[in-house]
């Protein structure tokens, strides 16, 4: 075992494949304060990266990130396997979360697992030939030859993506009675994006549930890796396409541990500011479907009036409204527009009121009570199992917000709760997600009237884009900005994290850079991927009525589980 | 009445009606429009006026196709069956004194018959579209409507005890005193319940709930096979509400105006109530629903009826 040095502020352990599992064993049952979650895991190919310095040779790398709740402290273990045929033992029996990771790195990479019965693709069609991440296989469509769909080919991905539940182990009768296998999604009003899960039916009853994913992929972590540093805050928008300028914090957060920025007060408050209204509107829009899908039709209207109000205070500042890339590297890209405190002020007056109607609305009705109480209950024994994250962890009582834990962009200045709740079920998971709009509005009220003065990008040289009144001086400062813009920034060369609390849950960006003027290899941790994977185990023994709220209560968007 | 002209008014009443829940579909888009802080239709003719009429010729143009696998007979055969009852149990409804196409002496009974014919159309619609999703939805009708049932009828038999009679007409004429939802407050409200579940409506729609059954029921529904349960189930809404202004609201009688505007203008306020109520209320789980039945609305409507009874005996004939 070696460790890797990095800025990063956690220990990098390498392992041997034969200790990969009993060091995950051990840091899993016997130290103190266990390291309970399984944060994530995810492979790197190292074929083509120049600056390993003091990393024992790897193919391809596969790493996990483990977190310790007890102890609010990480630790990430990494593991060599060979390029040619990448071979590692499985940690599903330590970890029941890795199951869906390590179908990605499978998928992703062509890692396989010893000790697993099956590695079925999980991101990318049956059929696909390769393994997209790896630094062999293209990333733009003009690198091949053009694709043609035949009948036979339509025929064969088709027959590829067939999902018969007998060859996956799913039982086809109980007792004695067949089973009714209903494809549930991708294309169902209740499935909140493409998402498909089989279920076997006897009645209404859920017997069991086979959750398969992939529909919304749209390879972020290879558009990473050639997109220049700075072209890919856009994208990180479009992750968990509800969030907006959340996810683009966790990405620069990284980039600028890497490059030794400092934010400026101004930008950090602004940035929590937007996040804040983004969280808000994520939740208003979870709030208003989830009462829409046990049959109150009216709350969602409501709640997009308020959406509405909280966009037009966001396409003052930003000029977008659900993505609007604002986040700079070092910065934002634009000051405060003037008038700016009247409309957010507007905005917290208007808000509680209607929280509060909600709450009437939704949250104290007696038909919404029978409906969510008991519904999809779960605690955090099984949240950790399978890594879910955010308010499925609250809703079960553990106040687990990196907002609180781990402070970033200034959050420690704030005065904040984190909202929890013991039941751990749908009701639970509405309610924290209900408080968690009244702490933002109280976050938001400390920005207007604390936002600090001063510059709003580090005066750096690494921050991008440069201020304008420093690009048009000279031939200097006129072809750092353009190398800067055609070629991307020289981040230096080196590996960090970015770990944020999104509407979702834990939001971490790992990225690595070779010293080029874009990412060597992003890795994106998103909160749906593994929020969704306690279905299988939650689902059975529901109706189909109660499940379509539990899937509400996920409150998953099908981008950021995909990527 | 000769058959010329029975038929002659039939076809009026009918047209009437169609017209009527037309213009109902556009009131209630307006109304929970209104109640959901959003416009509603308003494009086609004055305040949206005329929506109606352009669904109407969208529904009729589109294609209308039986599903693969289905059973073509009675895949068409089911639409009809939900809107001919409905229309055929107007029939029998007391617009103003002695004014009904078929003044039965058993019309609530053939009204109460023809509304549960319409959940024949519902499991015969999921039954030959050869779709788990309208499957699911058929079952949850047949299941609704055995619990909803048992109570439909038993709350408004107070009612018939005191009129002494079954008789829309002579129901009426019995409330010219004091309306029966004084008298039968828990019969009026068990069977407005009832109602809602007899006529489809949210928070009774289980079968249809569209957010876990897509459609239940009419998944496979297109064009005017789609429209004719649709207008079977405002044609419902407006039947439940006619017999409960009949049975319980003093149905043509009221001041100065004439009977059947009376008539009309309770049957209207009751119908917007059945909109008002599905704009704000969740709706309950299927077992939620069949539970609440079998444990509260049989045995309180035994006992409404067991009370009614006894009062009528001790008094020694119906009052009014």
């Amino acid at each position: 075992m070696t460790e890797q040095a990095t800025r990063e502020g956690f220990p990098v352990l390498w392992v041997t494949p034969e200790a990969w599992v009993s060091v995950h064993t051990h840091l899993r049952d016997t130290v103190a304060r266990p390291y309970t979650l399984l944060a994530d895991l995810w492979g790197i190919d190292e074929t083509a990266r120049q600056h390993r310095v003091g990393q024992p040779a790897s193919g391809v790398t596969l790493a996990s990130h483990l977190i310790s709740p007890q102890r609010n402290s990480d630790i990430r273990l990494k593991c060599a396997c060979d390029a040619d045929a990448p071979r590692a033992p499985t940690l599903t029996g330590v970890y029941p979360g890795a199951d869906w990771y390590e179908r990605e790195a499978w998928d992703m990479f062509g890692i396989r697992f010893d000790g697993r019965d099956s590695l079925r693709r999980i991101l990318m069609s049956q059929d696909w030939q390769g393994h997209p991440l790896r630094k062999s296989h293209y990333a733009r469509a003009t690198e091949k030859d053009p694709f043609v769909m035949t009948r036979e080919s339509f025929d064969v991905t088709e027959a590829a993506n067939h999902l018969d539940p007998a060859s996956l182990g799913l039982p086809m009768e109980r007792d004695g009675v067949e089973l009714m296998v209903l494809n549930f999604g991708p294309h169902h009003p209740s499935t909140h994006g493409v998402f498909r899960i089989l279920l076997g039916l006897d009645g209404e009853e859920i017997v069991w549930a086979y959750p398969d994913i992939g529909y919304h992929h749209r390879g972020a972590e290879k558009m990473a890796e050639r997109q220049t540093w700075h072209g890919f805050i856009p994208y990180t928008d479009r992750i968990d396409y509800l969030g907006g300028v959340i996810s683009e914090m966790p990405y620069l957060l990284a980039v600028e541990q890497l490059c030794g920025i400092e934010v400026p007060a101004r930008a950090q408050c602004i940035r929590v500011m937007l996040s804040e209204f983004f969280r808000i509107t994520s939740h208003l829009l979870f709030y208003g479907t989830l009462a829409r899908d046990t049959g109150a039709m009216s709350p969602v209207f409501y709640m997009f009036v308020d959406r509405e109000r909280a966009y037009k205070v966001i396409q003052a500042i930003t000029g977008a409204r659900m993505h609007p890339a604002f986040f700079r590297i070092g910065g934002v890209a634009m000051d405060l527009p003037t008038g700016w405190d009247a409309l957010v002020r507007d905005f917290l007056d208007w808000m509680p009121a209607r929280l509060d109607d909600y709450e009437r609305q939704a949250m104290n009705s007696e038909l919404f009570r029978i409906r969510t109480q008991g519904v999809a209950q779960y605690g955090v024994e099984t949240c950790l199992k399978y890594s879910a994250t955010g308010p499925h962890l609250r809703a079960a009582g553990l106040a687990w917000d990196m907002r609180k834990l781990r402070p970033y962009s200034g959050y420690e200045n704030y005065d904040f709760d984190v909202p929890t709740r013991t039941e751990g079920d749908c009701y639970a998971r509405t309610w924290v997600r209900a408080q968690e709009m009244r702490e933002s509005l109280k976050i938001i009220r400390q920005c207007l009237d604390y936002m600090p003065s001063g510059p709003i990008k580090a005066d750096h040289p690494l921050a991008f884009p440069p201020p304008r009144a420093n690009t048009l001086q000279d031939i200097e400062t006129l072809i750092h900005h353009f190398s800067g813009t055609a070629y991307g920034t020289q981040v230096p060369i080196g590996e960090a994290t970015g770990q944020v609390e999104s509407a979702r849950g834990f939001t971490q960006y790992s990225i690595i850079s070779d010293g080029d003027g874009r990412s060597y290899r992003t890795r994106i941790r998103t909160p749906s991927f593994a929020n969704l994977q306690p279905i299988a185990e939650v689902a059975p023994g529901m109706t189909v009525a109660d499940f379509v709220i539990y899937l509400a209560s996920i409150d998953h968007v099908m981008s950021d589980v995909d990527k | 009445m000769s058959i010329a002209v029975a038929i002659i008014l039939s076809v009026i009443l009918i047209m009437a009606l169609l017209v009527a829940a037309g213009v109902f579909t556009w009131v209630e888009r307006r109304g929970l429009g209104f109640l959901q802080e959003r416009l509603g239709p308003n494009r086609v003719g004055p305040f949206g006026f005329l929506q109606w009429v352009a669904d109407t010729v969208k529904l009729l143009t589109k294609e209308d196709e039986v599903p693969p696998g289905g059973d073509a007979i009675t895949f068409r055969l089911a639409p009809a069956l939900a809107a001919i009852p409905v229309l055929a149990g107007f029939g029998v409804v007391a617009f103003g004194p002695g004014l009904s196409l078929a003044a039965l002496d058993m019309g609530v009974i053939f009204i109460l018959a023809m509304l549960a014919l319409t959940v024949y159309a519902m499991v015969l619609g999921a039954w030959a579209s050869h779709n788990r999703y309208a499957l699911l939805g058929g079952l949850r009708a047949a299941a609704q409507m055995l619990s909803y049932e048992a109570f439909f009828g038993l709350s408004l038999m107070g009612v018939v005890m005191l009129a002494g009679s079954l008789s829309l007409g002579q129901i009426v004429e019995a409330q010219s005193g004091v309306w029966f939802f004084i008298l039968q407050p828990v019969g009026c409200a068990l069977f407005l319940l009832a109602g809602i579940a007899a006529a489809h409506r949210l928070p009774f729609d289980l079968q249809e709930s569209e957010q876990d059954l897509v459609a239940g029921f009419m998944t496979e529904y297109s064009g005017m096979s789609f429209a004719l349960f649709f207008l079977g189930e405002y044609l419902a809404v407006i039947l439940v509400s006619a017999l409960a202004v009949t049975l319980f609201f003093g149905g043509w009688l009221g001041p100065i105006l004439p009977g059947p505007i009376w008539f009309g203008l309770k049957v209207g306020a009751l119908a917007l109530a059945f909109i008002w109520i599905r704009a704000i209320l969740p709706r309950p789980r299927y077992d939620q629903l069949v539970g609440f039945a079998w444990k509260w609305g049989l045995p309180l409507a035994l006992i409404n009826l067991l009370l009614t009874g006894a009062l009528v005996v001790l008094i020694g004939g119906r009052p009014g």
